[in-house]
């Protein structure tokens, strides 16, 4: 992997996810009806870093859940490696919610779409929201972002990678010239 | 890592990380039978049939579930209603129906051996769901998935399969299974049921049920098949349960926790007791919802699998 460009460091991190978390509770003027859902991978350490702000900021607790959009996805049966099933844990009633969505990197879309097909499969929120750390462009679908960590205009080739703590050992978005994304 | 096999034929042959693949795939879709929805859109597109020449209920019918809570499109087609009875071969049926552009074959069939016979004159993907007296592999994953899901773990387990050892490809696809997984295995049951090499598989051999129960944490006590035994292999039904039945009174004699699981359909007071069938310890309606999760990991697996590797 070659860094070409670090866009967030560690402590530009740890603002971006209060910034959002802020965003987050007053849009939605608190945490009510509020829920957090992870798309898998990174999208879980997120959910779970920015719900401990929540409850840090509102000191109440708040719920979270994991989503694997595998089975959803429209590639499938195109891709040559067949990705390993993470499951879906969403330990709550989704019905009457306000789920905020969140993923590390918003591109094409397409990720995003699968997530929302699953979701209302899980029963009918009262809305659902989309928090994203890195919107890198290049949408193929008409999908959109209600909260934004960093807007980072990228050409295609380029490859946007999120590092976390618990996966990657260290927090930071570093955007990649050579070698395979994830 | 995709499956090392495009086809499921058995579980003889197939790896560990295989069959771990499988069983930990299964556990993402056991969520999905929980859900409102019990669906999700991964095989949309895809012809799946079900093609059975002998009768079968659950193994049907848990296909079909697991098959359309994937979004395929289902084609059944059972004997006693087909052009079978015209005097159709096994090959002519299945290229006819291939050349109405399936991707998938699920079948049942009372010859050893027809499952691999189908790979070779069709080009579709091929699940075993039963070939005679061979092997049944679906039903062994359930099965190992259900032991994991109660006691957490396959290997070192002793895992003791009781019964008619001889007629049935629940016996052979779960010693193939258990022995991959690292579990010790032994079979239990008359000395006419019990096929004289069956010691070169590596199981254990118990004649009585007794000594069985002494040594296993898990019985699979099978269906005493009066179907398919054409002579007497033992005196009376009522001699058989006497010796080989599995009661409350046999278990209560040990005292480690014994697990039991049954493939179905039970018959009630002969190889098991009602009391046994209906405890806590009994895991056969888990077994049934478990069916259908495994059943989905392996069309899963198979029907999204690339074929470059």
């Amino acid at each position: 992997m070659k860094i070409q460009n670090r866009v967030i460091d560690e402590k530009g991190f740890e603002r971006t996810l209060i910034r959002l978390a802020h965003e987050i509770l007053e849009r939605n003027k608190g945490a009510d009806k509020l829920a957090l859902v992870g798309i898998r991978t990174r999208g879980e350490f997120l959910a779970k870093r920015i719900g401990n702000k929540i409850r840090e900021i509102e000191n109440k607790e708040i719920q979270i859940g994991f989503i694997d959009i595998t089975l959803y996805r429209d590639d499938l049966r195109e891709k040559l490696n067949q990705p390993i099933l993470k499951g879906t844990q969403i330990p709550f009633d989704v019905k009457d919610k306000d789920i905020i969505l969140i993923d590390d990197v918003l591109f094409t879309g397409r990720t995003i779409r699968a997530a929302l097909d699953e979701l209302i499969d899980l029963g009918r929120p009262a809305s659902i929201q989309l928090a994203v750390l890195v919107d890198r462009g290049h949408r193929e679908l008409p999908i959109k972002a209600d909260f934004v960590g960093k807007n980072i205009p990228t050409s295609p080739d380029e490859k946007i990678r999120v590092l976390m703590q618990e996966i990657d050992g260290e927090d930071g978005v570093v955007i990649v010239k050579e070698g395979k994304l994830l | 890592m995709p499956l090392a096999s495009r086809h499921l034929l058995g579980l003889e042959g197939v790896p560990k990380e295989d069959i771990q693949l499988i069983l930990d795939t299964a556990t993402s879709f056991r969520e999905i039978l929980e859900r409102p929805i019990k669906k999700v859109p991964t095989l949309q597109g895809m012809t799946i049939v079900n093609l059975f020449f002998e009768s079968s209920t659950r193994t049907r019918i848990s296909f079909e579930l697991a098959e359309r809570r994937l979004s395929a499109d289902v084609v059944n087609f059972s004997a006693d209603l087909s052009s079978v009875k015209k005097g159709e071969t096994l090959k002519d049926t299945a290229r006819n129906i291939e050349a109405m552009k399936i991707d998938m074959v699920v079948m049942r069939h009372a010859a050893v051996g027809a499952a691999h016979f189908l790979t070779r004159v069709i080009k579709a993907i091929i699940i075993n769901a039963g070939d005679g007296t061979h092997e049944h592999p679906t039903q062994a994953l359930l099965d190992m998935y259900s032991i994991r899901e109660k006691l957490g773990k396959i290997e070192g387990l002793n895992i003791c399969i009781v019964g008619d050892i001889s007629h049935s490809r629940v016996a052979l696809s779960n010693i193939y299974g258990l022995k991959t997984m690292g579990a010790n295995v032994a079979v239990c049951g008359p000395k006419t049921l019990i096929p004289r090499e069956i010691g070169k598989l590596g199981v254990k051999i118990f004649y009585s049920v007794d000594e069985a129960i002494k040594w296993a944490n898990v019985l699979n006590v099978l269906r005493i098949q009066l179907e398919r035994q054409d002579r007497a292999f033992f005196p009376s039904l009522r001699e058989y349960r006497q010796y080989f039945a599995i009661t409350k009174e046999r278990l209560d004699k040990s005292e480690k926790q014994i697990t039991i699981l049954h493939p179905g359909p039970i018959n009630r007071d002969v190889e098991l007791s009602a009391e046994v069938a209906d405890s806590e310890h009994s895991l056969i309606l888990q077994q049934v919802l478990n069916g259908v999760a495994v059943r989905m990991a392996v069309l899963y697996l198979l029907g999204t699998r690339s074929e470059s590797k």
